[in-house]
């Protein structure tokens, strides 16, 4: 009846369960809010059936922030476990429970922090930035936030019910073959990211439609804002590279569910063809990730340096450059594989070669500041911040390029600490700049500049405090993954440093509640009734914060580049004509479809047969209701959007 | 409802841009069985376990429901309401006819010993031509859902909204079974 699932699978040790009950109590305190404010209605029907990119959009980011707030305690643990483990002291984390909690820990936060932070921007600003009133679908917009966020559910739960992996966040072969890690933990991990990863990419052709084909008239493809590039770059990865992690898991569960030899070390399995593919979309992955804070990068330095963005043309090809000579570097995670010295050769020098057009963008970042007014809010420091630990990050990257020195360095402490630099300094500094950067337009109201300012200096020092003894480490010999070192390498000093650092970041993640909270209890006093509280250039600004359902009231031609700040310089006018307006309907089938996923999952963890065929039989059942729906809008009359409009405007 | 045909237009865009997507699924399995085809572990290669005049039916049924398929779309643009269920149904039928045939060809194989946990070989080949087999039943459910709207009521501009996607899908498998046909079956027997 209930497959493989017993009593046993809820028994775990006492670490566990304290992470366990604190889970439970903060769904019971959520729960109990919701009735305690009567809000499940306006839970239902504001937010779990909505279509609204802008609602999507912050829906990714709470999912996101809160799985942050879980991975920065797993990190904080593994830090104070090799703090303390040394000799013959063995912590307080047994080897595989440190284990599992690595894997954890990459898996959330590049598949739901990364992710769920990027496609909330997303979500929130494309849209916006092209002028138009939605997304090319928004129905599937809204199942593929659901698929988003009953993975990051999938995973949580194995914390609750089973383990999770103890394989790292790329579960090798043959480690994660059914011989070597018989558990249910390395199918916790397979399902929970190929349910996210199949709601990525119905986001990427999503996005890829919406700005190819709903871009406001008269915005040509070099008239887009710069972020507006980076995501198109970043999509077209996604669409060409999440099909092959979706491949590559599948054959790893059909390895795992049904006896198959893809990848095993028996029966004349291949294990390095799954790192091959593993990595052929991993490394497009950075790129998917770190494209984005680019764009993000590239619209607060111009606001705050009020000048243009510098070298617009070489920005975009720039873009291109890294979107194609992504495809062609994954090797070089694995030059010890032995594929020869040509080859080796070929992946390194492609490796150095993706850093010149990353290299363009910061001169031309730098060259937008020189002789601009430069006004040094918290988004501004955040850049300023990234160009340091991009720019250190970056020179190890090319380091490692090199296949003699990367054949040292392989697995060790010194990669750890470059990764760190690229997507802590890289791509979280950028999401948090984009956050500041854009509350205002979403929510209304301005973000605490004090604490955002405390918050920056936390993370930035505390990040070169946790990192940099890792280089160090990393070319003494220290190793990932490491749970148990012995006294006489004299590496304890360092990882104390290390552990301290991570303190010091977790201060900063104080602050950032902080400001949260504060800025909350201010919102009157920093409250934007303009719309366009930074003085900004794109169209985002030019309308109501925060932005009415329908975004845009009139659709005027769009004339040149940074459109909103000649309108501004122009002063002109605009007579307005109201129009009716198509506003698709809200639908819960997005969400059930998501949850028919995460059924499935769990059935084909669990070996539950019965779930499974209930499953997928509601997900056939959903999908087909939907498509033969053909009322799926309504309609805001003219009259109806103009009241909406003057309402704001007086108020 | 009628669709503007800016709708129609970013449909038809992102159903391509899904194939492309689904193309690199597939492009991934073929390579995975590539790399895994000589690697039969004391099992069968291809040679000792297709039946090439087998296979051939099988693409000449998948190949004529192509244009059976294509057959429907015209008929849907002219608005011949009784042809397009006509056609549509030779479409099912011929795709039906292929399911049952490629499922025979399994229960055969697997009957004779040699299941997927033979080997890699064998891993690999029932995954790339089952993956494309599920594509033909995703297909089929759908082609019978439409039956019934086309059968029901006129030709709404949805409907043959659907039906151009749904040409779209079954060409695109046909091209997939041209490679399957080609890299797994032929080279597989000949070599």
């Amino acid at each position: 009846m209930l497959g493989k699932l017993t009593l046993d699978a809820f028994k775990h040790g006492p670490i566990v369960t304290v992470g366990q009950i604190s889970m439970v109590l903060g769904a019971l305190s959520v729960v109990g809010l919701l009735f305690y404010l009567k809000r499940w209605k306006w839970l239902w029907r504001e937010w779990i059936t909505t279509v609204d990119p802008k609602k999507i959009g912050v829906m990714y980011i709470v999912v996101a922030l809160v799985m942050l707030l879980r991975s920065l305690s797993d990190a904080a643990m593994m830090r104070a476990q090799q703090a303390i483990s040394v000799g013959s002291n063995h912590g307080f984390l047994s080897s595989d429970h440190f284990q599992q909690v690595f894997t954890a820990h990459g898996t959330m936060m590049i598949f739901f922090v990364a992710m769920g932070l990027m496609f909330g921007l997303i979500n929130l600003i494309v849209p916006l930035q092209i002028g138009a009133r939605d997304v090319a679908f928004p129905f599937l917009n809204a199942t593929s936030f659901w698929l988003y966020a009953m993975g990051a559910v999938l995973l949580n739960l194995s914390l609750m019910v089973g383990e999770i992996g103890a394989t790292g966040w790329l579960a090798y072969p043959p480690l994660s073959e059914l011989a070597y890690s018989p558990g249910v933990g390395v199918d916790y991990w397979i399902w929970s990211i190929q349910i996210a990863g199949i709601g990525s990419l119905l986001s990427g052709v999503n996005f890829l439609v919406t700005i190819l084909k709903l871009r406001r008239a008269g915005m040509t493809l070099m008239k887009m804002p710069m972020f507006v590039w980076s995501v198109l770059g970043s999509m077209v990865l996604v669409v060409v590279a999440f099909p092959i992690l979706t491949a590559t898991l599948a054959m790893l569960a059909l390895d795992r569910s049904l006896g198959m030899h893809f990848f095993t070390a028996n029966a004349g399995g291949n294990p390095m063809m799954y790192i091959n593919l593993i990595w052929a979309w991993g490394h497009p992955e950075v790129y998917i990730l770190i494209l984005p804070a680019f764009g993000i990068f590239s619209e607060v330095v111009a606001t705050f340096s009020k000048k243009r963005l510098f070298g617009y043309a070489y920005m975009v090809w720039a873009i291109i450059a890294i979107v194609f000579l992504s495809f062609v570097v994954w090797l070089h995670h694995f030059f010890t594989m032995g594929a020869g010295a040509n080859v080796n050769a070929f992946f390194g020098i492609m490796t150095m070669v993706i850093a010149v057009p990353t290299g363009i963008k910061v001169f031309n970042w730098i060259f937008t500041m020189y002789r601009g007014r430069v006004q040094f809010t918290t988004p501004m420091l955040w850049f300023l911040s990234f160009v340091l630990t991009f720019t250190i990050g970056g020179v190890a990257g090319v380091l490692m390029a090199v296949p003699a020195i990367d054949f040292q360095v392989h697995n060790s402490l010194f990669l750890v600490a470059h990764f760190h630099n690229m997507i802590i300094g890289g791509v979280v500094f950028g999401y948090f700049a984009g956050l500041t950067y854009w509350f205002p337009k979403i929510f209304g109201f301005k973000l605490n500049e004090r604490f955002g300012r405390y918050a920056f200096w936390c993370w930035s020092v505390g990040f070169l405090l946790a990192f940099i003894p890792l280089y160090i480490l990393g070319m003494m010999g220290a190793t990932r993954r490491l749970d148990h070192y012995d006294a006489s390498l004299g590496w304890q000093g360092l990882f104390i440093v290390a552990g301290v650092g991570v303190m010091v970041i977790l201060a900063g993640v104080g602050f950032q509640v902080l400001q949260l909270i504060v800025s909350i209890m201010q919102r009157d006093k920093n409250r934007d009734k303009t719309g366009d509280p930074w003085d900004g250039r794109t169209l985002e600004w030019s309308t109501a914060s925060p932005v009415p359902v329908y975004n845009f009231a009139t659709l005027d031609p769009v004339t040149e580049r940074d459109v909103f700040w000649s309108q501004k310089q122009q002063k002109q006018a605009a007579k307005i004509q109201y129009e009716d307006i198509h506003i698709p309907r809200n639908t819960p089938i997005g969400f059930l479809i998501a949850v028919s996923a995460l059924l499935f999952g769990f059935a084909v963890i669990w070996e539950i047969v019965w779930l499974n065929v209930v499953a997928v039989l509601c997900i056939i059942g959903l999908v087909m209701y939907r498509t033969l729906d053909d009322n799926t809008e309504y309609v805001l009359t003219a009259q109806e959007v103009k009241a909406l409009e003057t309402k704001g405007a007086k108020a | 409802m009628k669709t503007p045909p800016a709708q129609l237009d970013k449909t038809t865009f992102g159903f391509w841009l899904y194939l492309m997507t689904d193309c690199v699924l597939f492009a991934s399995l073929f390579a995975t069985f590539a790399v895994l085809r000589a690697n039969t572990a004391g099992g069968p290669s291809g040679k000792d376990i297709f039946d090439l005049p087998f296979v051939l039916t099988e693409t000449v049924l998948l190949l004529t429901s192509s244009f059976t398929s294509g057959m429907a779309l015209l008929a849907a643009r002219a608005k011949v309401h009784k042809q397009v269920f006509f056609w549509l149904s030779a479409t099912f039928l011929l795709g039906a006819a292929f399911l049952f045939m490629e499922m025979r060809e399994f229960t055969h194989i697997v009957s004779e010993g040699h299941g997927w946990r033979m080997s890699a070989f064998l891993s690999s080949f029932f995954t790339l031509v089952g993956t494309h087999g599920a594509h033909i039943a995703v297909g089929l459910i759908w082609m019978f859902v439409m039956m019934f709207r086309f059968s029901a009521s006129k030709i709404s501009a949805n409907d043959l909204r659907r039906l151009t996607l749904f040409t779209m899908f079954w060409h695109f498998l046909d091209i997939v079974w041209i490679f399957i046909f080609t890299i797994v079956y032929m080279f597989g027997a000949l070599s």
